[in-house]
């Protein structure tokens, strides 16, 4: 049986090859100085068993059967943790692809001789390991993928608050770029807040937003009509002089959507709207 | 046949719409406000729409034109009680409902045509049609 010679070098060498293993992934991450010794040496040790484990119950080289279960948890936990450590998924994958000089050397000295044994048994470390090794990568890319969307779900919430400045009257201070996306979120969220809070004026603060091109213009004017629809008057403050300036050479239209340069002056507007004065004491 | 009732709250009508659209309901609706704007005099109507979760192109040309057409016979509509998630189709539609105003709920609606009425409510306006 083939593999099973594989099992038998890792069984017979195995503190040797660790060693050599554990040796090479030092060299490929001598940049780093954050990774512990003892933290390499469990991982390589538990992989290289479960490897050894799980060649020698004649498992399939199709890594994705449950035979490799144990394997794969592994790696994907090692995986994971490396996101989160900042590593580069090459790094990742040297952790497994390492292993196979360690392994061609042992192999070569056992089975030499033998040319078609040895070329066999080459291959199937090959394959394995470059499918193992796929593998931490795609797990790498996947929880980087995660964390981003979790990132931008949590940055789309944190970024559109609809805030109530008096009865009646709301404000949503925007900060960074509107897209679609963001547009739809932050005309739903003063929309609802529109109908709970029974508001019939709500200021758009712009002053937050770092460039308006013709399509920011646009999604501003549809959150104006929406809020329109509803019943609510919108006002837009916090517009900047130079954005102001793009706003006319783009030659976008904001109609009759009433402007201010400050929130206060459009809160003064909608306290006077709401027939509310300010009085000193 | 459905039909949609027509309530006379003081000098407005309110139409509060909780079925489904369809062109005839449409056209019905068309007609018996006319006439009952006329009939009754009325100087504003309010349609309610809180009950409505759809809103497609059809039913946003209807309002506006009940709105025109209630224009024509000297009564204002507001339209009260829209969803926050069917404004947000109108808008994408592009039907922002241009001539037709807008109020949160009927009560806000009543304020509404009370104001813009008040000013013309003079004793001109009171005087008995002879």
């Amino acid at each position: 049986m083939a593999d099973r010679t594989v099992a038998e070098i890792i069984e017979r060498d195995q503190s040797e090859l660790l060693k050599e293993w554990i040796r090479r992934q030092k060299e490929d991450l001598s940049s780093r100085q954050d990774v512990s010794d003892a933290e390499l040496q469990t991982d390589s040790r538990n992989l290289l068993a479960a490897l050894r484990e799980t060649i020698k119950s004649d498992a399939q080289t199709d890594i994705h059967s449950s035979e490799w279960a144990r394997v794969r948890d592994l790696l994907a936990d090692l995986s994971r943790r490396r996101v989160l450590q900042g590593f580069a998924p090459s790094q990742t994958a040297t952790f497994v692809l390492s292993l196979k000089q360690p392994l061609f050397d042992r192999l070569v000295a056992t089975v030499g001789s033998n040319m078609k044994v040895l070329t066999e048994q080459i291959w199937f470390v090959t394959a394995l390991l470059d499918k193992l090794a796929l593998f931490t990568t795609e797990v790498f890319q996947k929880t980087r993928e995660e964390l981003i969307s979790r990132q931008q779900q949590e940055m789309m919430e944190l970024s559109t608050p609809v805030v109530e400045l008096w009865h009646g009257i709301l404000a949503l201070p925007l900060i960074g770029t509107l897209d679609s996306n963001r547009t739809q979120v932050v005309m739903q969220n003063l929309l609802e807040a529109i109908v709970s809070k029974e508001a019939d004026i709500a200021i758009i603060d712009i002053t937050g937003v770092p460039t308006v091109d013709t399509l920011v213009a646009q999604h501003l004017l549809k959150t104006v009509a929406a809020a329109r629809l509803m019943g609510a008057e919108c006002i837009i403050s916090g517009i900047r002089p130079q954005i102001a300036q793009t706003i006319i050479h783009l030659g976008v239209d904001l109609g009759n959507v009433i402007t201010k340069a400050t929130l206060a002056d459009a809160f003064k507007i909608a306290l006077r709207t709401r027939k509310l004065t300010v009085t000193s004491m | 046949m459905d039909k949609i009732p027509i309530l006379r709250l003081g000098r407005f009508l309110l139409v509060t719409i909780q079925v489904d659209m369809h062109d005839r309901l449409a056209l019905a609706l068309q007609d018996d406000l006319t006439s009952q704007i006329v009939s009754t005099r009325a100087q504003g109507v309010l349609i309610d729409i809180s009950a409505l979760d759809i809103i497609d192109s059809f039913i946003g040309r209807m309002l506006a034109n009940i709105a025109n057409m209630a224009r024509i016979l000297d009564a204002e509509t507001v339209v009260v009680g829209m969803q926050p998630s069917v404004a947000i189709t109108l808008v994408e539609l592009g039907l922002s409902l241009p001539g037709v105003r807008t109020a949160l709920n009927v009560d806000r609606g009543m304020q509404l045509l009370r104001l813009s009425r008040a000013s013309e409510d003079s004793d001109f306006d009171r005087r008995p049609i002879p």
